[in-house]
């Protein structure tokens, strides 16, 4: 099961780059989406996949899942929402400012202001 | 009191939660952030004192044993680079009093300054390699706040590049911790250095080692990741450059030496070599765009680039001498790039150009700018009574002990050029004919003046006082050699 999971958080990845690596603002943001969904998936699959019920104490429960990465993972999730947030609204102030979402035409130096 | 270590941290994070709902008022904003700041490096100068007296101080939340819990650690090195960090706030802030502006104090640029020094006093205090990630964010946010804060074009453009940079750094680290954890299975940093020196550093974690230096070189703008550096920093507004110049990047240093001293020490031929390389190419990829450009604070902003350099050559040395002149080096370049940062704030503000060549003639007007200028950039330099000199003294001394000959010769030419980047600000701007000028009022620019000129004295005798500082140095030293006292100290004091 870790096999595939190392497949597919290496298939986000691999596509969160070639989105990073474009030209429109929104495709570098749905990029940073996708490497945050690969990193947590990876989280979670490095804790190990073993156990069988979920890390809730109850009647009968002897082998649980890893409850750490559970935890970490919930962290960054939360984190990379917040921050997508704002990248977001960022991008939709660049956009209204600069007439312009094409990172290549997003250059100049202080003289051009 | 077990939990003295962290008021220096939990002052600025109430502070800042306070005046989120002060935010119309400027007057009591400003004191009261002025106040926090004075209260918490107080606070944080009697924890080093504490430190150095007693050992490493540690405390785990909730009274867990400690792999379990978050653990927060003292040690020499930590304690000594937040009771700098607040010294440093309080002057860059009562220096943005007068050049901030009104409109970005209405909207929570105080509260700003006081999340990110919560998140970089919380970095260097922490014990745990999760809680350092978190801590980072907090940082990051705060950084992604001051640099957008005003919404100019500039702003706008630069912060979009420096923001995807660090989600892309970020999300390297929860991938690093997350490959660490599946191979010690614990995230307490002491613990950590415990199972990695058990299995004695197998191949997959010296390629964890490259990992994480890829993550913090990425903050620290060590040489193929320093791309992001000049561009973004130029963007911000001068109080906020100040702010970024002197304390961010070191914390990605501060990162580098903490886990290349605490965790992979087991395979130093490898890792550390490579450390040793980037750090050279840094400082000459510094060197290089240091001399290259005309705009004031780009010259400064390479220089930060350089000093990244010299730091993690001391760090690659991996001995006592090595490091000591690392840690007294760090130090002073906290100091002396804050102060630099402010003072060429001023030369912009009094000409209303960042732009060499049309600068000239400040020292008839302006000589005390000048000559504190000048004092500075030898500070810079490392000309001996200074700030600069014993630092690199040290990491050079234990380059040749380590046997690295040419690379510590490199090391001191580097200053030479150092020196010239600087010196060619004082040439353009202080000499020559009657340049390009504003009219600034007499007692707004003494307002920006004094606690520049303050900061200035403090890295004079920081220099010459460096007699003082010693001991602390040494403390830390120690502990960033032989990690087994880290890992004793914090061991001993959760259970």
């Amino acid at each position: 099961m870790e096999i595939v999971m190392a497949f597919v958080c290496g298939f986000l990845f691999m596509a969160a780059i070639y989105l990073i690596l474009s030209r429109s603002l929104l495709r570098i943001i749905i990029g940073t989406g996708l490497l945050s969904h690969g990193a947590h998936l990876l989280i979670l699959t490095m804790g190990g996949l073993g156990g069988e019920s979920p890390p809730v104490l109850g009647e009968g429960v002897t082998d649980y899942a890893d409850p750490l990465p559970q935890a970490l993972i919930l962290t960054a999730i939360v984190i990379s929402f917040g921050v997508t947030a704002f990248f977001l609204v960022l991008a939709y102030r660049a956009y209204q400012e600069l007439g312009t979402d094409d990172t290549t035409k997003m250059k100049g130096s202080e003289e051009d202001d | 009191m077990i939990n003295f270590l962290l008021i220096p941290i939990l002052i600025p994070f109430f502070t800042g939660m306070v005046l989120i709902f002060l935010h119309k008022n400027v007057r009591l904003q400003r004191i009261l952030s002025l106040l926090a700041l004075f209260c918490a490096a107080f606070m944080a100068f009697l924890v080093m004192v504490k430190v150095k007296n007693e050992g490493i101080q540690s405390v785990t939340f909730g009274d867990w044993p400690v792999p379990y819990g978050i653990t927060m650690v003292a040690d020499g090195m930590s304690s000594l680079l937040v009771f700098t960090t607040f010294v440093l706030g309080f002057f860059i802030v009562w220096y943005g009093f007068e050049s901030i502006g009104r409109g970005r104090e209405q909207f929570f640029y105080y509260p700003g300054i006081m999340f990110i020094l919560t998140g970089v006093t919380g970095a260097f205090t922490t014990g745990d390699i999760f809680n350092l990630f978190v801590f980072f964010e907090v940082l990051l946010m705060s950084s992604y706040l001051l640099i957008v804060l005003g919404g100019e074009k500039g702003q706008l453009r630069e912060s979009i590049k420096y923001i995807l940079v660090n989600v892309i750094s970020s999300a390297l680290f929860v991938i690093s911790v997350a490959y660490l954890y599946s191979v010690v299975g614990t995230l307490s940093m002491a613990d950590i250095s415990v199972k990695i020196a058990e299995i004695n550093q197998p191949g997959i974690i010296t390629t964890i080692a490259v990992l994480f230096l890829l993550v913090f070189g990425l903050k620290a703008a060590i040489f193929p990741l320093y791309f992001w550096l000049p561009s973004s920093y130029g963007a911000a507004p001068i109080p906020v450059l100040a702010l970024f110049g002197a304390l961010l990047t070191k914390v990605g240093v501060y990162a580098i030496m903490r886990t290349y001293t605490l965790f992979f020490v087991h395979d130093v031929s490898y890792t550390h070599k490579l450390l040793l390389i980037l750090a050279v190419l840094t400082i000459l990829a510094g060197c290089i765009g240091a001399l290259a450009t005309f705009n004031v604070k780009q010259i400064i902003i390479y220089n930060i680039v350089i000093a990244v350099g010299v730091i993690l050559f001391g760090v690659a040395q991996m001995n006592e001498t090595g490091l000591e002149g690392a840690l007294f080096y760090l130090v002073h370049d906290m100091i002396i790039k804050a102060v630099l940062f402010m003072l060429v704030g001023l030369v912009i503000y009094v000409t209303g150009t960042a732009d060499l060549r049309n600068m000239g003639g400040l020292m008839k007007t302006y000589p005390a700018l000048g000559w504190f200028y000048l004092i500075a950039a030898f500070g810079l330099a490392g000309i001996p009574p200074l700030s600069g000199f014993v630092g690199k003294l040290l990491i050079v001394q234990g380059g040749f002990e380590a046997g690295n000959i040419w690379s510590s010769i490199f090391l001191l030419a580097s200053s030479l050029i150092v020196l010239l980047s600087v010196i060619r600000i004082f040439i353009y701007a202080f000499w020559g004919e009657e340049g390009k000028r504003i009219t600034i009022e007499k007692h707004r620019y003494n307002r920006m003046f004094f606690p520049t000129a303050v900061l200035v004295v403090i890295s004079v005798a920081y220099g010459i006082g460096s007699e003082w500082v010693v001991p602390f140095m040494d403390n830390a030293a120690k502990i960033l050699v032989d990690p087994s006292i880290y890992v004793d100290a914090v061991m001993k004091g959760g259970k």
